[in-house]
Order: structure tokens, then sequence, then C-alpha cells
């Protein structure tokens, strides 16, 4: 009888614990979305007192409290219409955090898909030796990396402009490592069958390799725009012009007074996250189990 | 041939890697020897010495250490028990994953401001604890800040490395299990001596990469609090920010040299007391 109370106690407590804790975890996203489809006033008096500029030149009616709400007292787009048509600033943002990320992405897995080839099909002391350096530099945080990318982008003249963040950011080594990764569980006689066949390596590369690690490839591609789409110290080191930000530094700048469109330009800024996530979840999942285990 | 054959599919990355990494990396290690670049005399380990005086240097490290040493134990073995719970026969398991792993993918610029109404003065959190009939505290600029960015790191780490230990404990052989639970093993003995021993290399890797996360919490505090934070925020991307603004050279290698020693022998160390907590299930 004990026994039997334990066995459906236990994994109730565990459900109900666990659903608390979930709905903790998506509450910042859900209130930032329920938010953005506040009208401007209701915005301000909510959360007026956060900024000092707004409460000094006060019109309407500003609480002294900051008061989080989940549902609008009126659905309005006013927000939406704010950020699209009467601030160029924030979509400008929006295409310097696009023009930066998606060339990294891209040329990222492309390079990254050549030499996790490379590692993968032909292993050697000196190859194994290199990519155990890649290891070690993938897991340099920025406030080792930056240092050397901002010498060399400087002896190159490229201090200041896109490239300097670009350019590096296509040879980090975090793709190749988790793509030799997945690579090197192709079982060798798919290789040695095309080779059979008469195949050339790159033939093989193009239609044996890159099919069957398609969706690696999605999930690698996944998790390197996060955490460019996200970049922070970049941008404030390498970055001359401010007026080339990303929305990523920009936002923490949008309090002084725009407060009121805020939220919604939050929500646009997460959208293409939000959508990647939502449509490629199980990509998401797959390549983080890759990621897992630094002994390849 | 075959050999030529695999350079030249390694050629892009290792050429971009030797250009944008390796080779200035050489250059900053040649910095942190020199009193500066254009005399260029060898001083040896002045500037090492010079950045142990720094008291700036001295907080940021500190405050980051500080931070580490909380919060990726917390986030290590937070994980491992949602882990745990999820791979449990409880319903709703997969929207459960999607919740907890939503943060991974949200953008931290875009919820940066529902946590500023949270943890404001007059902010959520005060309201409800004053409910308690708790003092009011002022969360970003007291030492209490280290909360605010502990709960932040959890929000945003736990879900990736969830994943990680569910993939892993999917993995442990059960029969193994089988075998402990027929000679009577108990519960907890078949969680230290068995679960954890497979979940090792796991619990090394999830400890790693957020030890990397916990250094790139910066994001966070500047998205929240701008240049200027409060002192227990002071980190030392901070600190290397500001050595960036006066083009300090001597003072970005040393530190950066440093700091690339001091992870080589934190990842090593580990390493080592996971091949001798492991060494008897490694496959």
């Amino acid at each position: 009888m004990k026994k039997k109370l334990h066995k459906h106690l236990l994994p109730a407590l565990l459900f109900i614990f666990a659903a608390i804790a979930a709905v903790l975890f998506i509450m910042p996203t859900v209130l930032t979305i329920t938010n953005s489809f506040m009208t401007e006033k209701e915005i301000s008096a909510n959360y007026g007192a956060m900024i000092e500029s707004a409460s000094a030149d006060k019109k309407s009616y500003i609480s002294e409290e900051l008061n989080l709400k989940f549902i609008p007292d009126m659905i309005s787009i006013q927000q939406y219409i704010a950020v699209l048509f009467k601030s160029p600033d924030y979509l400008l943002k929006f295409w310097n955090s696009v023009i930066l990320v998606v060339p990294i992405t891209l040329f990222q897995l492309a390079v990254a898909a050549l030499a996790a080839y490379g590692f993968s099909r032909w292993q050697g002391r000196i190859r194994e030796m290199i990519f155990f350096a890649y290891i070690i530099l993938m897991l340099m945080p920025y406030q080792v990396t930056l240092v050397p990318n901002y010498l060399v982008s400087e002896y190159l003249g490229i201090l200041g402009t896109r490239w300097a963040i670009i350019l590096p950011g296509i040879f980090s080594p975090f793709s190749v490592y988790l793509l030799t990764k997945v690579m090197r569980r192709i079982p060798k006689a798919y290789f040695e069958a095309a080779r059979l066949d008469g195949a050339g390596e790159w033939q093989i590369f193009w239609h044996v390799c890159m099919p069957l690690t398609r969706s690696a490839l999605l999930s690698v591609g996944l998790l390197v725009f996060i955490d460019y789409w996200n970049m922070v110290e970049q941008p404030l080191i390498l970055l001359e012009n401010e007026a080339e930000y990303p929305l990523s530094v920009f936002l923490s700048q949008i309090n002084s007074g725009d407060v009121g469109l805020a939220f919604a330009v939050a929500v646009v800024y997460m959208i293409p996250a939000l959508l990647m996530f939502l449509y490629g979840e199980e990509y998401l999942v797959e390549g983080i189990t890759y990621s897992g285990g630094v002994k390849g | 041939m075959r050999s030529i054959g695999a350079w030249s599919w390694l050629m892009p990355s290792l050429l971009g890697v030797l250009v944008f990494f390796l080779i200035p990396f050489g250059v900053v290690v040649y910095y942190s020897v020199l009193d500066n670049p254009i005399f260029a005399n060898f001083v040896g380990v002045d500037n090492f010495m010079n950045l142990f005086r720094n008291t700036a240097f001295l907080r940021a490290s500190r405050n980051t250490g500080i931070f580490s040493l909380v919060a990726v134990p917390l986030s290590v073995v937070l994980s491992l028990w949602l882990a745990f719970a999820l791979n449990a026969r409880i319903p709703g398991k997969s929207w459960l994953r999607t919740c907890f792993l939503c943060p991974l993918m949200v953008p931290i610029a875009s919820v940066v401001l529902v946590w500023q109404v949270i943890f404001h003065y007059h902010g959520t959190l005060n309201q409800v604890t004053e409910l308690f009939g708790m003092e009011p505290v002022d969360w970003l600029k007291t030492n209490w800040s280290y909360m605010v960015l502990t709960v932040m790191f959890l929000w945003k780490t736990l879900g990736y490395n969830m994943i990680l230990f569910m993939s892993a404990i999917a993995g442990i052989p059960q029969d193994i299990i089988e075998v402990a639970e027929l000679e009577g093993a108990g519960g907890w003995y078949k969680f230290v001596h068995i679960k954890l021993r497979y979940l090792s290399p796991t619990i090394l890797f999830v400890t790693i990469l957020s030890i990397i996360s916990s250094f790139k919490m910066f994001r966070e505090v500047y998205l929240l609090t701008g240049d200027y934070p409060y002192e227990s925020m002071y980190l030392l991307q901070h600190f290397m920010n500001n050595t960036f603004n006066s083009l300090d050279y001597q003072k970005l290698s040393s530190a950066a040299v440093l700091l690339s020693l001091v992870m080589i022998v934190i990842i090593g160390i580990m390493f080592l007391a996971e091949r001798k907590f492991g060494e008897d299930v490694e496959d």
C-alpha cells in the first residue's frame, strides 16, 4: 500500500514542480509578447517609473510602483505601427543584425563542412593535434579571443568595419568541431562504396556526405545563428560607428525615451529566433545532443 | 597523395583560424612580456605583476569568479535534476521540454525589459516580498545582484544542459541497473555508483560549457545596467572593454594570456577528475 502511494505521489509531485518551473521559464517571453500589444499610454502608466526622463515630463498618470501586467487593458497594435512607420532607426538596426549574422552563419557552415570532411575522412597525428587545438580554442571565452581579433583587424585595416566581426565569425571553430563529430559517425563503408563506383572526393562529399549530414547542418546553423543574434561584446569593441550596431546592443539604449514601443521592438527582434525554434526544435535538440561529450 | 587531399579540405578553415586566432594570439603572448609595442624591451612577468596590483582587474576577476563558483554548480545540479525528472514517467514531457528550451532561443535583449521591471526597486519582486512583510531590496545595486545574475544565468542555460543530460541518461545501459537491483542495491547506490559514473563525461562537458557561458554574463549585465553597473556586477568583460577603450596593449594582452592559462588549467583539472571518477565505465 505504501509502495503504491509512493509510486503515484512522486511522479505527481515531480510533474507539479516541473510544470511550475516550466511556466516561470516561458513567463518573460510571454510577458514581452503580451505587453507589446498595449497602448503606449498604458505602457508608460505601468512602467514609467522605470525611466526617469519619462517621469520628468509626465502629462499622464504615472504610478510610482512598476506594475507588471499580464494582459493589456486594450489590445492595440499601436506600438508595432510606431516601430514600422515612425521610427526607422529600429528597422535599420534590425537590418544591421541581419547583415552581420546571416553571412557569418552561412559561411561558417560552409568552411566548417569542408574542414569537418577533412578531419573525419583522414586521420593522422598532426591533424588530431590540430583538432585538439580547435577544441581548446572553442573553449576560450571572448575575453581571450577578442584581443587577437582586435589586433589582426587593426593590422588588416578592417577595424571599425563589419568585416572585423564577420571574418573571425566565419572561422570560429565551433561548427567544425560539431560537424566533425557527426561526420565521424558515418560508416566508412558508404565512402568506400562511392569510391569503388568511381566517385571523386568532391562527388563523395557532395552526394554522400552532405545529404547524410543535412539535419546536423541545420541544427548547427541554429546554434550559430542564435549565438551571433545575441552578440554584444564584439560590436562594442570592434565597431566604430554606432549606426552600424546590431539591434542586440541598441535595445539596451531604448529605455531613454521610447519605452512605449520597446516591447514591440523586442518582439520583432525575437521573431526570427522564435520561428526557427518552433519549426526546428527537433533539430535544435539534435544539435545540442551532438555537442555532448568533449571526446570526439 | 591521400594526405594532401586531407589538407586541401582543411585549408580554408585552417588559414582563417591561423590568421584570425592563432598567429595574433602569438602576438598577444609576445606583447604580454614587452614594455610597449614600439620600444619592445623584454620585461618578463612585469605586466602580469602590474595586473595583480590593478584593483579594477582584481575586482573584475573576483566578481566573475564568485559568480561562476555559485552559478555553474547550481546550473549543473538543477539541470541534472530536471533531466531525471523529465525522464520519469510524467505527462506533457515534450511540452515541458519546449518551455525549458525556449529561453535558449529568445534573444537576451528582448526579455531584458521584463527583467528590469521584475528587479527594479519599485518592481514586481519587491512587491511580492512586501506581501510577506519583507523590506524592499535594491536588487541591482546591492550585493543581491549576484542573485539576479544567477537567476538570469539559470534561466538561459538550464534547457541546454538538461537536453545534454537527457541524452546521456538515455545512454546508461539498463542491464547494469537491473543487475544492481537484483543484488539489492538501493536508490542512492544506483545513483552515485552507476548513473553518475556513466554521466561523468557529460557532467564534465556541461560544467565546461557552463563556465564559458558564465563568462558571457556581461551581455545581461550590459543590457540591464549599461556601461557602469553596481560594483559587484563589474565583470571581466567590463575590465576588457575599458582596457580596449584606453588601448593599453600590455594590460590587454597580459590579461588575455593569464585568462587563457587559467581556463586551460581549469579544463585540465576537470578532465583529470573525470578520468579518475569515471575510469571503470569508459567505453
